[in-house]
């Protein structure tokens, strides 16, 4: 009997959920028009687009006008750090940390290449940036901040807040990208002291391909590309309707359901972190409570990441892992390496992480499984033996 | 990810284990990704006789290491020398060209185990 997909790769992507789905149906077919049109089917379509973005600002605690849909998550940090940086128009100090997604982390590489100074302030062994280390950072020339609001490997939760008011007090332009906590952990833009946030429907039940920047008013980009004047001229092109009005159904609803969603998932998690430390050499990456609700990053010792990966696909459960050999790459993920594990720790790191679909069952399923697993790759492995 | 041979000899790898009086015993390291294999063999009459293997690793290390456990056993040393990673990954049916490094270890592992006899035997 083939077994029924357990789903624990949430941190990757989500599926799309019904009542997003439903409600981005009619914008492929009967609501075609282009919302640039001035026609009545175009206009039609710009009262939809202009409608997702006063959902999806009021989801964030954010005005309308302060919300620029984008292609991806990628796309949103680019555009801010990227359109920061070209309207600085001058070499400068960028300050990012060591545990980026590559789609802050890659746009940084390239500023230095292209002359500007970046400086990757360490993590803790938990994986959380130093506000001490932030304001030591900074120099005169240091213009903009750019720092996760949790990590997508280890999931550890940065103190955003006490970063952006560093970033205000020396007035430096602050981005997070936030890809990974919106619709997981509640954002209030009133408040949250950040000029740039980014964030990606398909991480919470939206469709993918399609994201949001929210830049807050009077703060100024250079555009990336040129073309018409959608989205205020900073992220021109025909707009993604069908995928705006998917994210901002997608979000209404995930932010509506924080409360819920976080109380059911912390509990799993923990559930899931109790039952793997009940094996022996079990290491815990990550923060053990400032961590997104659906995340456990463990490592196995004496055992590479991609075979329990393998292991558990073949029965029918979907995780995903930070060693080198699952990246393709040669080397373990940099997030891994930053928090000071050993390559052969890193090298044995799973991600599980949880959504709206999982459950108890999934979750007892796994740890069922993972004993067995974990004993049949030891006793194949060379270092386990040595014990 | 991997087609079945692959998945097959990840899931029931053949000949694992150590070998306590191992006539030669080599062990790798892939300096790239730091998978790493260890490789025992027995030694008749010029044939290897017996051979068993502990690998640290992904699919690809794993199944390429007991692939090659079978590809040699009963071969004689100097047709062993010549077994290349190449010729590995060739009866495994292929595997994605960014896992071929995972799967180099196994016939240098084995090419060590064969030195390892070799010295070991010259030195008597
Ligand atoms: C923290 C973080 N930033 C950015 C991204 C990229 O988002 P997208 O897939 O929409 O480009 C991801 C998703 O993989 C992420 O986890
Ligand atoms: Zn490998």
């Amino acid at each position: 009997m083939k077994n029924r997909l357990i789903y624990m790769d949430h941190g990757a992507t989500t599926p799309v959920r019904e009542e997003v789905l439903e409600a981005m149906l009619p914008f492929f077919k009967e609501l075609y028009g282009n919302p640039s049109s001035l026609h009545s089917p175009g206009r039609e379509v710009r009262r939809a687009v202009e409608e997702a973005r006063g959902k999806t600002a009021r989801s964030l605690g954010a005005d309308p006008e302060e919300i620029y849909f984008t292609a991806s998550g990628t796309e949103a940090n680019n555009i801010a750090l990227r359109g920061a940086a070209k309207q600085h128009g001058k070499p400068g100090h960028i300050i990012t940390s060591s545990i980026e997604h590559h789609a802050v982390y890659e746009v940084c590489r390239d500023l230095e290449r292209e002359g500007y100074r970046v400086t990757y302030l360490p993590v803790d062994q938990f994986g959380m940036v130093d506000p001490a280390d932030l304001e030591k950072a900074i120099t005169p020339d240091t213009f903009i901040i750019s720092i996760m609001s949790a990590n997508n490997e280890i999931g550890t939760l940065q103190p955003v807040r006490e970063l952006g008011w560093i970033a205000k007090k020396h007035d430096i332009l602050f981005h997070s990208d936030a890809v990974q906590v919106v619709g997981q952990l509640p954002v209030d833009l009133n408040e949250l002291p950040v000029d740039f946030l980014s964030l990606s429907a398909h991480k919470f039940n939206g469709p993918k391909g399609v994201g949001a920047l929210f830049m807050r008013k009077r703060t100024e980009v250079t555009p990336l590309y040129r073309g018409g004047s959608q989205e205020k001229k900073i992220r021109p092109g025909t707009e993604n309707v069908p995928g705006i009005i998917g994210l901002s159904r997608a979000i209404e609803l995930a932010v509506s359901e924080i409360p819920q969603k976080k109380e059911k998932l912390t509990a799993l998690r923990d559930r899931l972190i109790s039952g793997f430390l009940e094996i022996e050499e079990v290491i815990l990456n990550g923060h053990p409570g400032l961590r997104l609700p659906g995340n456990v990053n463990v490592s196995f010792k004496h055992i590479e990441g991609e075979s329990v990966l393998l292991s558990l696909d073949l029965e029918g459960v979907a995780v995903s892992s930070g060693s080198a050999c699952s990246s393709g790459s040669e080397e373990p993920s940099h997030v891994l390496i930053a928090i000071g594990l050993d390559h052969s720790v890193a090298h044995g790191s799973i991600r599980f992480s949880l959504g709206l679909g999982s459950s108890e069952e999934d979750v007892d399923f796994v740890l069922g499984k993972i004993p067995g697993i974990v004993k049949r790759l030891r006793e194949i492995s060379p270092t386990y033996h040595k014990h | 990810m991997y087609n079945e041979i692959v998945v097959d000899h990840f899931s029931n790898p053949r000949n694992v284990g150590e070998i306590a009086d191992a006539d030669g015993v080599g062990e790798t390291t892939s300096f790239k990704c730091g998978d790493m294999m260890k490789l025992y063999i027995k030694v008749k009459d010029g044939r290897i006789e017996d051979v068993r293997f502990q690998t640290y690793g992904c699919g690809a290390a794993i199944a390429s290491s007991s692939m090659l456990t079978e590809m040699v056993r009963g071969k004689t040393l100097d047709e062993a020398m010549k077994i290349t990673n190449e010729n590995v990954a060739e009866e495994l049916g292929g595997l994605p060209p960014v896992k071929m490094h995972c799967s180099n270890l196994a016939a240098d592992a084995l090419h060590e185990a064969i030195k390892d006899y070799r010295a070991r035997h010259s030195a008597k």
